[in-house]
């Protein structure tokens, strides 16, 4: 093996380095060349080009994150323990108390080798939680998938379905929620992203960083093999000749019995007080680890890389620095602590091997044997990457995809055919992204740690942190990518509006944000348009709701060739309730209860599940967004549930009314008769929109008769519109007066048959 | 009844989590000679007779796009074995 070092570097400063193929631009390059004085050596370039990719700089959206940051007030901070940039966010729930949360995305793995991809999703995001000194304690998945009768959707959807309950259900974490939806623009990149939970006491809080020299550096977890090589093999065919190793693999395998040990190693090692800080091991491998480890320290690290524990003895010092082996983790520890870390490690049978020390100078020095292979500050590769501000143009096609619009192209509307209509309902809500999702929740274990207040078909997940309080999260994820297409910046808003709404809706109080923004290339000015745009509206919406963003995750080039995705800003809303048994459950139970429909249907099908499924028609402008009306809303659910006064609630949002009394009805068996024709008189519109129109700001809500009068009052008293639409009945029927009367079963089979067909 | 028997390896370079822990199991139980452990699988194709070349070649197919999955798994050997 011939090494590169930094001696030779100087020797032979003028030779031709592979940075196109490892993806790096000709002025990145050249800029390295300068921070360096020299030519970087390989293992350099190696570092380097993964850490200013864009995965890893958030080069190209940077400017645009900083929003989040800046559109804040003091009042939204007070929750906050910990802001943006660090592994995850983390919100004061009360109580001596916190959570720490995040989504994440892992697309494209997922389509390569669904099942493993999708599992080291969760593994990730699982160890990103376990850094901030948090006990994970649930997880959820957002996923996209092409359209639902496409051969090679089959082969994603179980191989991510199975590798999320696979790693999911062996780490005993409870799947509280997530989103299934299914799209042609995901076919060729589908999107997996994954969000996970800990809890934690604010005393138990950690950063990852070193900041006192002499702290030794320690690699703990699994071997390094070479998982997830991608670009680096550019390096490792150059250092070998022609008949070396073949192409690494770029997939990576997950163990979770090993990252269950980790979790619970790396709790006790914190406990315990013998570590500074501790950071996962995930893209980029070491060279993340170590060079992040001291720039947010301020200080610099001396490594021997030949004492990294290998799976395999002929990876390159290259492949070893860019290996991105699961279940890895590496710990900053004092010297007088490493009995007692090495104590802890052993009884769980981790191995681990001290890598080197933390140094006062601020330079990164790696060593292979007697050979420095590294030598570069630290917050040059991980901190103070490029910055883009790429060009960015509203695409061409918008505007003549606003003007079609389902009032211009003058779409078929059923509302004096009542049979029409009633088909067109059945038709809707067992389509495949409205239809029952338990084919896919069910192979998820939702209650393991006995933890879980709400979960599918919940509209937000809802779990206990305190079995002393009962004090709980409640989490809900939204995003809606038809809405983005037609306008990004308020379909960003709709993906929050509706997330709030959700975590509203089962009686907690909205917190906190998190977001994963999956959008087409940056480097296409319209993609880049639609970034600008989604993040805008976000910043603003959070500002106006007043809760803040506490951190995310972008994932840029998801395209199928030159054709991106909708845009597709994953929006997390994290709530807190004082108690998960006052939480407000999302279908009817009881008969003889009043059915109020809160908000304001307006005719807004532009987008919706109608025009989608009965008319396969995408145009026009999203429904309008009013925040201050949210919040209001929120308010009064918060306030009726701490009365007592709600027996249940749930959002209208995609396919509207249809769907909500569809789930109301379904959750647990109890009929109802319902009107419409009010909606249509006070709002003016026809049975079509009332029945399917996705106006924002609506919740359906049922209420026992005695507590009638003070809960109209209340509305009242907030001003938010409220109308009696109907009562629930034990008839075992879902009657809609002068349209069907449906028997319960007439709606569940449709309901619950279509993903089994499609995939069972 | 004449078989042809497909053996299938996980990648070389990729992490085996079951040979992992079998390797640790026999560590434990004093088998310290051993170093490591992969474990792969054995598939069994019956056929009523003496399988042909074509049908051998098929299978070879078969091994690489349906039995295995070529991302994360080698075909090691696709052979006849008579009774």
């Amino acid at each position: 093996m011939i090494i590169d070092t930094v001696k030779q570097s100087k020797i032979e400063p003028d030779k031709d380095q592979p940075f196109a193929a490892l993806g790096l631009k000709e002025e990145e390059y050249d800029s390295i060349r300068e921070i360096l004085g020299r030519r970087p050596t390989s293992s350099e370039l190696a570092m380097y080009s993964v850490m200013w990719s864009e995965h890893c700089s958030y080069k190209s959206s940077k400017i645009y994150l900083r929003q989040f940051g800046e559109k804040v007030t003091p009042e939204m901070k007070k929750h906050l323990l910990v802001g943006m940039g660090e592994n995850a966010g983390v919100v004061d729930i009360g109580e001596g108390l916190a959570v720490t949360f995040k989504v994440e995305s892992h697309n494209h793995p997922s389509y390569i080798e669904p099942f493993q991809g999708a599992a080291t999703g969760i593994g990730g995001i699982v160890r990103d939680i376990l850094t901030m000194g948090a006990r994970p304690i649930a997880v959820m998945d957002q996923l996209r998938f092409g359209a639902p009768e496409h051969p090679d959707t089959a082969r994603v959807v179980h191989g991510v379905v199975d590798g999320i309950s696979f790693y999911g259900n062996c780490l005993g974490l409870p799947n509280i929620g997530g989103e299934t939806v299914f799209d042609k623009v995901y076919q060729g990149n589908p999107l997996v992203n994954a969000l996970s939970i800990g809890a934690l006491k604010h005393e138990d809080l950690k950063l990852a960083k070193a900041d006192k020299a002499g702290d030794l550096v320690i690699l703990f977890g699994a071997r390094t093999g070479a998982d997830g090589i991608g670009g680096v093999s550019v390096l490792a065919s150059e250092t070998f000749d022609a008949d070396g190793p073949s192409r690494r693999p770029a997939v990576q395998v997950g163990d979770p019995f090993a990252e269950k040990v980790l979790i619970e190693c790396c709790l006790e090692l914190f406990a315990a007080g013998c570590v500074s800080g501790i950071q996962d091991l995930g893209g980029a491998g070491i060279s993340c680890a170590t060079s992040e480890l001291a720039s947010n320290g301020g200080k610099g690290m001396k490594v021997q890389l030949k004492k990294v524990l290998l799976r395999d003895e002929s990876l390159t010092p290259e492949e070893i620095l860019m290996s991105e082996s699961q279940e890895r983790m590496m710990a900053i520890v004092p010297k007088k602590h490493l009995r007692a870390f090495k104590k802890i490690v052993n009884r769980h049978e981790v191995e681990y091997s001290v890598l080197g020390k933390v140094i006062r100078k601020d330079r990164l020095l790696i060593n292979w044997g007697k050979e420095e292979i590294v030598n570069v500050p630290p917050r040059t590769v991980a901190h103070d990457g490029p910055v883009y501000e790429r060009p960015v143009r509203k695409p061409k096609w918008q505007k003549s995809l606003n003007e079609d619009s389902v009032q211009s192209r003058g779409l078929y509307r059923a509302n004096e055919n009542s049979t029409d209509l009633a088909s067109q309902f059945v038709q809707i809500v067992s389509s495949p992204n409205q239809a029952d999702k338990s084919y896919v929740t069910d192979q998820y274990d939702r209650y393991v740690g006995g933890n879980t207040a709400l979960a599918y078909p919940d509209g937000a997940g809802m779990i206990r942190v305190s079995e002393v309080s009962g004090l709980g999260v409640a989490l809900a994820t939204d995003a809606n990518g038809r809405y983005c297409q037609l306008d990004p910046y308020q379909g960003a808003q709709l993906a929050l509006a509706e997330a709030y709404r959700n975590v509203a809706t089962s009686g907690a109080k909205p917190l906190a944000v998190t977001n994963c923004l999956n959008f087409g290339s940056p480097e296409n000015p319209e993609v880049m348009w639609q970034f600008k745009q989604a993040t805008t509206g976000l910043a603003d919406a959070c500002l106006a709701l007043e809760i803040p963003v506490t951190g995310g995750n972008v994932s840029f080039y998801n395209q199928t060739g030159d054709t991106a995705i909708y845009p597709t800003p994953v929006v997390g809303v994290l709530g807190v309730i004082d108690d998960v048994a006052r939480r407000i459950p999302s279908g009817w139970q009881d008969e003889g209860n009043n059915i109020y429909l809160l908000g304001v249907t307006k005719d807004e099908l532009d987008g919706s599940v109608w025009a989608e499924v009965v008319h396969d028609h995408l145009g026009g402008l999203p429904p309008t967004v009013n925040l201050s009306h949210e919040k209001a809303l929120a308010e009064l659910l918060h306030g009726a549930s701490l009365q007592g006064l709600i027996a249940s609630a749930t959002d209208l949002s995609e396919a509207g009314l249809a769907q909500a009394l569809t789930e109301s009805v379904l959750r647990f068996n109890m009929g109802a008769r319902v009107w419409i024709t009010e909606i249509c008189e006070r709002d003016a519109v026809d049975k079509t929109a009332a029945l399917f129109s996705e106006s924002t700001g609506r919740v359906l809500v049922s209420v026992g008769r005695e507590d009638d009068v003070k809960f109209v009052g209340l509305c009242d008293a907030r001003s938010i519109p409220v109308l009696r639409i109907g009562v629930t009945d034990n008839t075992g029927e879902l009657e809609i007066q002068d349209l069907a009367t449906w028997k319960i079963d007439e709606l569940r089979t449709p309901w619950k048959a279509t993903l089994p067909e499609l995939f069972g | 009844m004449p078989k042809i028997i497909v053996q299938v390896m996980p990648k070389q370079d990729l992490l085996d989590p079951q040979g992992k822990a079998v390797a640790r199991a026999l560590e434990r139980s004093g088998h310290q000679a051993i170093k490591a452990v992969r474990i792969g699988k054995r598939i069994e194709l019956y056929y009523a007779t003496t399988p042909t070349d074509a049908q051998l070649q098929e299978a070879q197919k078969i091994a690489e796009n349906f039995l295995s999955n070529g991302v994360i798994e080698d075909v090691v050997e696709v052979f006849i074995e008579q009774d």
